[in-house]
């Protein structure tokens, strides 16, 4: 009995001395898979879909095998990202859609995350049919001819309306309020997660069905199932600001990266690198499509790449 | 208002004789006043707008709070602060020393604790189970979900066993705590993400909170249990001796609760594993976060190998915990044995250690994502339409749909809101007692008064099509089982592995056959909540007592007759338990299902987690534990509710 007193007190105190006995601020705590066995480490965040993922392949496999240090991944989704990026439990975000209320919030207001500069990709958002029946239907890309072939593109999910299939909830959408406000016959059916569309898609495609999907590039599904954009109102300034009203398309975003401000600061070689890290669409697409069509595991795309393209990465160590 | 339906008066008129029909009238004739007055008020079938209240607006001012406050609030810093902290570095203190005991020492400490506590035989299962991770290329994530269920684990052990101690000893405590760890065992894992989210952030410490949220309950249950039924003679012996009450407990009331501890520890252990898992989504690492990558991916492949590691993990602790429960009190072993073992573990270690192999070697790595997404393409390609005859799972998914779902759905959410709540009032009271109906019927009004009527409706309806298909497969492969040994014994390796399958790992293949939508849902709920259906089906079958079927045998029935007359009628209370599973696990994976186009309330959680809009994400997880409580309340048989406080 008395052993087993001494053993608690003694490890209630060695807890509270290893917590110490003052403030415990969450906002700072690393992931505990850190810096583990003295290594240095950087966490990286990887979000659902295959572009991010290439992006962080490639600054992954550099950083360990060009500088030394051990890699974490993990999958957060983006705006959860944002909040992970300022506590510390991520270094950095490679791919950023636009999320103008979480940068006032943390690089503004609380500056505990800086910008990382250009990814050197630009991305665009918009509705896409597939080529194949675009070539027989060329006017389904107006979306003022949508309603004629709603008709087609309805499933069982969508009822007697048309379907237009949208991903993860994840990503930024208007497609309510653009159905609505535009007048169109379609229903949205939320796919629910990114993996889930890409699959449906390529059943569609493989039985040369007509199908309408947000969708967006740059992405490696195109070169597999190539699609063509239907045209939207264009898209002008501030015309998407009211959520409910927006009856425009989407714009192009020139996809940004972000940094953890301390790591920016103490991250050495690691942030100069991850802050020069710039590379094109075409890179981009030539990575997702080694991972997520020849199924290589990441680091091998990367590795592949990264044989190819010396002159390109060269830069970004300096 | 309409919650009133329930709270019938206990006096009955004593003329009618079946408790049922009392049970009805009753009903009918409370309805007929109040229904009436309900309508003439709030004439609408769907909920009405004037009894719901918007949380959004709180909600979200509430998150921003917490948002902003949290490195500056003391309540942070000094409160929830520590507990992160605490839990960071344990998770990375066994973290650290999983890695530096190398992949050959771990793979030799467990073996020789497999072997202590439960034979040879598992010993070598323990170690071809490590090693497999390793050979899967999994051995780094596998170390740190172990790390993760380590601390996880420890910590709802201890608080499970101090919440059944407490339970155990006092009457009052018992009675504030059981409705509580009742419900808290049928709520869907994916609901207690969002809380935890909403204070601690994503990342390791809400992934272990959850976990220990989630796996603590049965622990504390069956601790209380445990010290309930201990032999009354023996106590009252201890007590003529004269010992105090605390050395009643030490030495008499623990011990003889052993076994039930160890069922606890064995079932936390379960659920910790399976929360380990869904916990990828709010940023666990380790296998879960690899499994949710691979789907980014759509590489099932890649999924299942870190899919298999989890089972493994899943089956070789469960059956050390289960064996070690069963070997209690056979045998003394001597600790000479143990020291024998450690010594053997430390060597290997070190050994380990000196020859530099500490991370597993990359050579030794067996691919197997490439032949099973073979495998999975040629199963969708050959499966998914224009199969001749029976036609493709493309088309069974629209008929399914078309036929089923949306009926019931259009169906339920046709139906005025009053009518629902009394159709749950009237199921539950029917199968279980007045106490449970109110219960059902409040956690219905419930979800009308968060204002997410519809959406639930919808869920529901995935439910109930999902339960009606795994009661038929399943009470009909349950009955093959009971009929047939060699059947039993060549089924229960897959049910094992189905049922420790991470629900993540068949999603895709699923979406793969079924399309998007609620089709690829309801048949993922099927799938995952078929073993435990079949599994307790047997069960009850078996149990029928012998004597009774040798009668019915004797006056010369046919075992049709037998199965219908004598069986089933005896294992009545089984297969309602076994709907109240069906039930229950069906809900938790039509949630999930929202990440394959299952809408509804599970899109509402995932799209929560995904944006950071907590209000949408707290209100549907809040719809959800009322919508299990009530499915749980409307299927659960008085007998369970008597059984259980032993």
């Amino acid at each position: 009995m008395r052993l087993r007193t001494t053993t608690a007190v003694a490890a209630g105190s060695a807890l509270l001395l290893l917590t110490g006995c003052g403030a415990a601020d969450m906002t700072k705590q690393a992931s505990p898979f850190a810096n583990a066995q003295g290594a240095k480490t950087v966490t990286l965040s990887i979000q659902s879909w295959v572009g991010a993922q290439a992006n962080t392949a490639v600054a992954q496999y550099l950083l360990e095998h060009e500088l030394g240090y051990r890699v974490d991944t993990v999958q957060v989704d983006e705006v959860p990202a944002w909040d992970a990026l300022s506590q510390g439990r991520v270094d950095a975000i490679l791919e950023d859609w636009g999320h103008p209320d979480q940068e006032q919030r943390y690089v503004g207001d609380k500056k505990t995350i800086v910008r990382g500069g250009d990814l050197g990709v630009t991305g665009h958002i918009g509705w896409y049919v597939p080529t194949y029946f675009a070539k027989q239907h060329p006017d389904v890309t107006e979306w003022k001819n949508l309603n004629k072939y709603a008709d087609q593109m309805r499933t069982a999910e969508s009822g007697a309306k048309g379907q237009l299939m949208d991903g993860s909830p994840s990503y930024i959408t208007n497609d309510k309020a653009l159905v609505d406000n535009l007048d169109l016959d379609y229903q949205v059916v939320f796919a629910g997660s990114e993996a889930a569309q890409i699959t449906q898609i390529r059943q569609f495609a493989k039985e040369q069905k007509p199908f309408l999907t947000y969708w967006y590039s740059p992405q490696w599904l195109f070169e597999k199932v190539p699609m063509t954009e239907v045209k939207l109102p264009a898209y002008k300034e501030g015309c998407d600001a009211d959520p409910e009203k927006v009856a425009c398309a989407y714009p192009h975003t020139p996809l940004q990266k972000y940094l953890n401000a301390d790591f920016a600061e103490n991250g050495g070689k690691a942030a100069a690198l991850l802050k020069n890290f710039k590379w094109t669409t075409e890179d981009q697409n030539e990575v997702s499509l080694m991972i997520a069509d020849q199924k290589l595991t990441p680091e091998e795309a990367a590795k592949k790449w990264v044989d190819s393209h010396e002159s390109t990465w060269k830069a970004w160590l300096s | 208002m309409a919650t009133l339906t329930a709270t019938a008066p206990r006096t009955i008129p004593g003329a009618l004789k079946q408790p049922a029909v009392r049970k009805l009238l009753l009903l009918a004739l409370v309805a007929a006043i109040l229904v009436p007055l309900a309508n003439a008020r709030w004439a609408s079938g769907a909920w009405p707008d004037a009894l719901t209240v918007d949380l959004s607006e709180p909600l979200a001012r509430t998150s921003d709070w917490i948002i902003d406050n949290r490195d500056s609030h003391p309540l942070f810093l000094y409160f929830f602060g520590h507990i992160s902290n605490a839990v960071v570095l344990s998770v990375r203190a066994v973290y650290l020393v999983l890695l530096a005991a190398g992949w050959a020492g771990v793979t030799a400490i467990a073996a020789l604790v497999a072997w202590r506590v439960a034979g040879v035989r598992l010993a070598l299962g323990t170690a071809a189970g490590f090693l497999t991770c390793g050979l899967l290329g999994m051995w780094i994530p596998t170390m740190q979900t172990l790390a993760l269920m380590v601390v996880a684990v420890l910590a709802s052990a201890v608080v499970g066993a101090l919440l059944g101690l407490a339970a155990g000893l006092s009457d009052r405590m018992d009675r504030a705590l059981r409705p509580v760890l009742d419900t808290m065992q049928v709520l869907p894992a994916f609901a207690y993400l969002l809380p935890v989210v909403l204070v601690f952030g994503i990342g390791v410490p809400a992934a272990v909170l959850a976990t220990v949220v989630y796996a603590a309950p049965p622990m504390a249950r069956l601790t209380a249990l445990g010290l309930r039924g201990a032999d009354k003679e023996v106590l009252e012996a201890v007590e003529s001796l004269g010992s105090t009450a605390r050395q009643r407990l030490l030495t008499a009331r623990i011990p003889l609760a052993r076994k039930e501890l160890l069922l606890g520890l064995n079932q936390t252990i379960m659920m910790a594993l399976s929360m380990a898992v869904i916990a990828s989504v709010i940023g666990a690492g380790g296998l879960g976060d690899r499994v949710y990558q691979a789907l980014a991916s759509v590489d099932v492949g890649a999924a299942l190998a870190a899919g298999i590691p989890i089972v493994l993990l899943a089956v070789v602790l469960d059956r050390v915990t289960a064996a070690a429960g069963e070997r209690l009190g056979t045998e003394r072993k001597s600790p000479v044995h143990w020291a024998y073992a450690l010594a053997a573990a430390v060597a290997i270690a070190v050994a380990g250690r000196l020859a530099g192999r500490l991370d597993w070697p990359e050579a030794w790595s067996l691919n197997i994502a490439d032949p099973v997404n073979r495998a999975v393409d040629w199963m969708t390609a050959h499966l998914y339409s224009g199969v001749p005859v029976v036609g493709g799972t493309a088309e069974w998914a629209g008929h399914f749909t078309t036929w089923v779902l949306d009926p019931v759905r259009d169906g339920l959410q046709w139906l005025p809101w009053w009518s629902v709540l009394l159709i749950v009032a009237a199921l539950a009271w029917l199968i279980g007692t007045w106490h449970t109906a109110l219960t059902a019927v409040l956690a219905m009004a419930a979800i009308g008064v968060l204002g997410v009527w519809q959406p639930s409706l919808d869920t529901l309806s995935q439910v109930l099509a999902a339960v009606a298909v795994t009661l038929v497969l399943g009470f009909a492969t349950g009955i093959a089982a009971a009929r047939s040994d060699r059947f039993e014994r060549a089924l229960r390796p897959v049910l094992d592995v189905f049922q420790t399958m991470p629900q993540f790992v068949y999603l895709i293949p699923v979406v793969a056959l079924f399309g998007v939508g609620r089709a690829p849902a309801v048949a993922a709920a099927v799938v995952y909540a078929l073993p435990a259906v079949v599994r307790i089906t047997t069960q009850g079958l078996r149990q029928v007592d012998p004597a009774a079927l040798e009668s019915a045998r004797s006056l010369g029935a046919t075992s049709a007759q037998q199965l219908r007359q004598v069986q089933l009628p005896l294992a009545r209370r089984s297969l309602l338990l076994a709907v109240n599973q069906g039930v229950v696990l069906v809900l938790a994976v039509v949630i999930i299902g929202g990440l394959v186009g299952g809408g509804a309330l599970g899109y509402d959680v995932v799209f929560g987690l995904a944006q950071g809009d907590l209000a949408t994400g707290l209100v549907a997880g809040a719809a959800i534990v009322c919508l299990g409580l009530m499915l749980d309340r409307v299927t659960q048989p008085t007998e369970r509710r008597t059984k259980k406080g032993a």
